[in-house]
């Protein structure tokens, strides 16, 4: 069932677009270009017609699956149903042909949108400013710890190191670096919560940041979140969130409550702006008070009735992108909040904390459960009685795709072994959440009847189990035309059991 | 509207199932003093309301399919084919999520796939990842990898890339902490400047082209400035330019980024744009972000994979290239249409008529006395138009004429004479003869209103 690269379709001379024709006098080329800044040799794009085209890229869309195809339990990605409507909103020409260079006189309902989308953020998440730059999670991490940095160094302080959990999504480590901290790693205790004596070690005047996900990527509720936030506000550190999982709280407690001191939100999950395959994403930042001067420019804000782009603030960390953000998240998103309204999202929450733990209760029987429940949006389970017989987690993720199910997030968090980390959403019927647990359910049974059958898997999906480790051993990350040679890079293998979601 | 699933009697079944008396049971680990009672942000509404709404907030912005608009500086408003609405609007691409099951994905890998192959062959180079944030940010990565490859800690740059992308670049820099030495090339580059001022502590030189004010920088020679002291060059490109200009792989870039908005992409007031990224293979292990592969399944045929993993932060955590986990994949797959369709033809095509287009308004413009052009030649589709008053007067003028000026570009350059008033002027293959001459009629009344002494205060003549 593979279908050609769109190259091996052209045929030179083939045409799928069609321009109006010159309506200005022409001049020699050579006249406003000159030849020596010309491309020599043209580009190979292939050369096929609109109905090749559209039939070549719809045949490929129907080899993914989807959230409109199925059930995409991803544990912390919060694959929950896209609205229809918000992709009509995000078309209407007022939204999708302003350019960003326009006189604020112009945009007057962009940028109210904006900054009625910045006081709803506030109100749910209870900090007091908010930026919505950021293009995405990891992005708003960093934006967060280089405010951070820029406060600390307000104050004279140069603290070196951000702690982040065992458990703690990749990305959370990635941002420290890159925005110039060492990480340092704290364990979670035997209840799957961060030791909060160990955290007590580890804080100390080099403490710039304490990064945590609440509830945390077991699904577990940071219960002694308080303490936590004394500890590491005594010693002159500051807290951060990463709202990846946000969609479990909603209208029950807020980041801002707990102490945290900075938040990032991810649009594409909670507010379900689409993935679309790997982004676009949108992740906003919210602050306190404290950190309000250290925001991106520019700020949305506020004068009498008119909205304005604010870039007069000395004290900002600067740009993190060109622009405002991914402004056509922003549309989508306060298209979801303002139709589900504080009870909707309240109830969105509830009915998410409900499926997991429905799903949970009816599967830690056959699958152990790490660490003990109830969990809040997501829950861990571990493979590990399936492996003692030879069939793996990764081996469990790709025969539920025989199921129809996209699989789980696997291996990940790391402190579990043979980690399946699921979050149903709010979204999913009784319905598909019982046919999930019976394909769960049937997959144990067949790691101890038949167990190559998992091993092999899958087996109806359009291509088989696809081999990773040639891939990254034989680099080939491009079409080259006829004749050219494929220069292969020396290869590294991939570790076996990476994580595979979040 | 609430798009849940759930009925009372529903919920009621999965807490017995649960074991819970209520749903406050599973919320008994969040501490009771933590609690909020719920959220102030006013009742849900129906969907005809809330489109009712969005309508209305469409509706307070002027937008370019009714406004003829001059503005440019790095998003452009070119023609977006139906066919690519067609496809990004198909639910299997756009509620899917990052390819990491590969068996699942095959459609939105091989699209990656292709795509990173379209940018090889745009560049000239060898590869390309599944595509960045944006220009800016793309900008902001390259420099990491060459401070990276090279251990240097310094990065020179051009001040005539664009202020947007320098700015996000500073910022960036305040985080692992390397120097940026901005080189003056505004409006005129000197090459002995740039010889001078790039030295052994350079990472990179990070050069743009077209740059901001629209004009083809020398890259060959800068390549060469950048090389005999041992940093990469950078080059930043319009991916349309490529249509008709040399190509980053043709004057020995190491990496070329770029903002790639206008391979069939809206403008959407900033975003969602397309960052892309291309470079050398002995530099492909450094790569920020998502690379697929072509490999086999277990019956040996084609299938594709997100690949290299191990630069990447859900494996190599602190010690990873980049921080960045998603990529703009449905803009990526929004452009891999747009390139299938236009192809080379097109492309050029699409390059030529906005770089004709808009030397016909230089030719025009430049006759009009206090106008003058102040890009140097030669220019592609942008060009800087000196106007006799301020730039924000000019845009108020051109405003109350229905029509959307330019860029004010003395806001990034204080106190550089000849850009004080200086209007950045930008044109595609949307831009009509009729649009260009209305700007031009307009222009010229305004310097005849400008030129015309205020009337003198009725005097008494006693």
């Amino acid at each position: 069932m593979s279908e050609h690269l769109i190259f091996e379709l052209s045929s030179a001379g083939r045409k799928g677009f069609s321009l109006p024709e010159l309506d200005v006098p022409e001049q020699p080329l050579d006249d406003i270009l000159p030849a020596e800044v010309r491309r020599r040799r043209p580009p190979n794009l292939p050369e096929v017609s609109e109905p090749t085209v559209v039939r070549h890229y719809t045949r490929l869309s129907q080899l993914n699956h989807s959230i409109d195809t199925g059930f995409y339990p991803l544990g912390s990605c919060t694959m929950k149903y896209n609205p229809k409507i918000h992709e009509v909103a995000a078309s209407l020409p007022g939204f999708r042909s302003i350019h960003p260079e326009q006189p604020e006189s112009t945009v007057h309902g962009a940028l109210q949108l904006m900054w009625e989308l910045q006081e709803l953020l506030k109100s749910i998440t209870g900090m007091d400013s908010v930026s919505l730059q950021p293009a995405a999670g990891a992005h708003g991490e960093l934006t967060g710890l280089l405010m951070i940095k820029a406060f600390h160094r307000a104050s004279g302080r140069h603290p070196s190191t951000v702690i982040a959990p065992d458990s703690a999504h990749g990305t959370n480590p990635a941002s420290a670096t890159a925005a110039g901290y060492r990480l340092v790693s704290v364990p979670s205790d035997e209840r799957g919560r961060v030791d909060v004596e160990a955290l007590r070690r580890l804080v100390n005047e080099d403490t710039a940041a304490l990064m945590l996900t609440n509830p945390n990527t077991l699904g577990l509720f940071e219960d002694r979140i308080q303490e936590m936030a004394s500890i590491v506000h005594e010693a002159g550190g500051l807290l951060y969130y990463d709202g990846a999982n946000l969609n479990a709280v909603m209208g029950v407690v807020r980041p801002g409550d707990m102490g945290f001191d900075v938040v990032h939100l991810n649009l594409h999950k909670t507010f379900t702006t689409p993935h679309g395959g790997g982004g676009p994403g949108s992740g906003p930042v919210a602050v306190t008070s404290l950190l309000e001067p250290y925001l991106p420019v520019p700020v949305v804000r506020r004068r009498e009735q008119a909205f304005f782009l604010d870039y007069d603030r000395p004290r900002s960390i600067g740009k993190m992108r060109s622009f405002y953000g991914n402004f056509g998240m922003f549309v989508r998103a306060y298209t979801y909040i303002r139709s589900l309204g504080g009870e909707g999202l309240a109830q969105v929450s509830r009915d998410a904390v409900l499926n997991s733990n429905y799903v949970r209760t009816r599967l830690n029987d056959v699958y152990e459960e790490p660490y003990a429940g109830p969990t809040m949006h997501e829950f861990v389970l571990s493979g590990r009685r399936q492996a003692a017989r030879g069939v793996h987690t990764r081996d469990i993720a790709k025969r539920l795709m025989d199921y129809g199910f996209h699989p789980p997030t696997v291996y990940f968090p790391l402190i579990v072994e043979e980690a399946l980390m699921i979050e149903p959403t709010e979204t999913e019927s009784i319905d598909t959440l019982d046919a999930f647990v019976s394909a769960m359910r049937e997959i144990a049974q067949e790691a101890e009847s038949d167990p190559d059958l998992v091993r092999s898997a899958p087996h109806v999906t359009p291509v088989g189990r696809v081999d990773e480790a040639r891939a990254a051993r034989q680099p080939d990350l491009r079409w080259r035309p006829p004749g050219q040679d494929h220069d292969e890079a020396p290869g590294a293998a991939t570790p076996g059991d990476a994580p595979e979601g979040v | 509207m609430d798009y849940l699933s759930h009925t009372e009697e529903e919920r009621r079944r999965m807490l017995d199932s649960i074991g819970a008396s209520s749903v406050e049971d599973l919320f008994l680990d969040v501490p009771k003093e933590l609690r909020v009672s719920g959220l102030d942000i006013g009742p849900g509404l129906s969907e005809p309301e809330v489109l009712r709404l969005m309508t209305s907030l469409a509706a307070q912005n002027e937008n370019l399919e009714t406004r003829p608009s001059f503005l440019g500086g790095g998003a452009y408003y070119g023609y977006v084919p139906a066919a690519v609405g067609a496809i990004t609007g198909r639910a299997e691409f756009y509620t899917s999520y990052t390819p990491y099951q590969a068996e699942l994905s095959q459609g939105t890998l091989q699209v990656i796939y292709e795509f990173q192959s379209m940018i090889a062959e745009l560049t000239g180079l060898d590869v390309a990842n599944a595509s960045l944030y944006d220009g800016a940010t793309a900008v902001a990565e390259a420099c990491g990898m060459a401070l990276n490859a090279t251990g240097r800690d310094r990065v020179a740059i051009l001040d005539s890339v664009n202020p947007e992308y320098r700015r996000v670049l500073e910022t960036y820099a305040t985080g692992i902490g390397y120097e940026i030495d901005e080189i003056p090339s505004v409006p005129r580059l000197s090459l002995d400047t740039a010889q001078d001022l790039v030295g052994q502590e350079h990472a990179a030189l990070v050069v743009q082209n077209p740059d901001f004010l629209g004009s083809v920088a020398p890259m060959e020679e800068l390549s060469a400035i950048a090389h005999a002291s041992g940093a990469l060059f950078i080059a930043v490109v319009d991916p349309v330019s490529l249509g008709l200009l040399m190509s980053p792989g043709e004057y020995g870039a190491d990496i070329a980024v770029g903002e790639g908005q206008n391979l069939g992409g809206w403008l959407s007031y900033g975003g969602p744009y397309l960052g892309f990224m291309a470079t050398t293979s002995r530099l492909q292990r450094r790569i920020p972000g998502r690379i697929a592969g072509a490999t086999v399944d277990a019956e040996g045929r084609r299938a594709f994979v997100l690949t290299l993993q191990t630069r990447e932060q859900h494996i190599r955590r602190e010690r990873a290239t980049s921080n960045i986990c998603t990529n703009e994949a449905l803009v990526a797959l929004g452009a891999t249409v747009y390139l299938a369709l236009v192809g080379n033809q097109g492309l050029a095509r699409v390059a030529e008529l906005g770089l004709r287009k808009a030397h016909y308004a230089a030719s025009r413009l430049s006759q009009l006395a206090g106008f003058e052009i102040v890009s140097p030649e030669p220019f592609f589709r942008e060009f800087v138009l000196s106007t006799p008053v301020s730039p924000d007067e000019v845009n108020r003028f051109l405003l109350g004429r229905n029509i959307l000026g330019g860029i004010a570009v003395d806001q990034h350059y204080p106190g550089r004479s000849t850009l004080d008033r200086g209007l950045l002027l930008s044109f595609t293959e949307q831009t009509t003869r009729r649009q260009i001459d209305d700007l031009v009629d307009s222009l010229a009344e305004l310097q005849t209103e400008a030129a015309t002494p205020e009337p003198a205060m009725a005097g008494g003549s006693a």
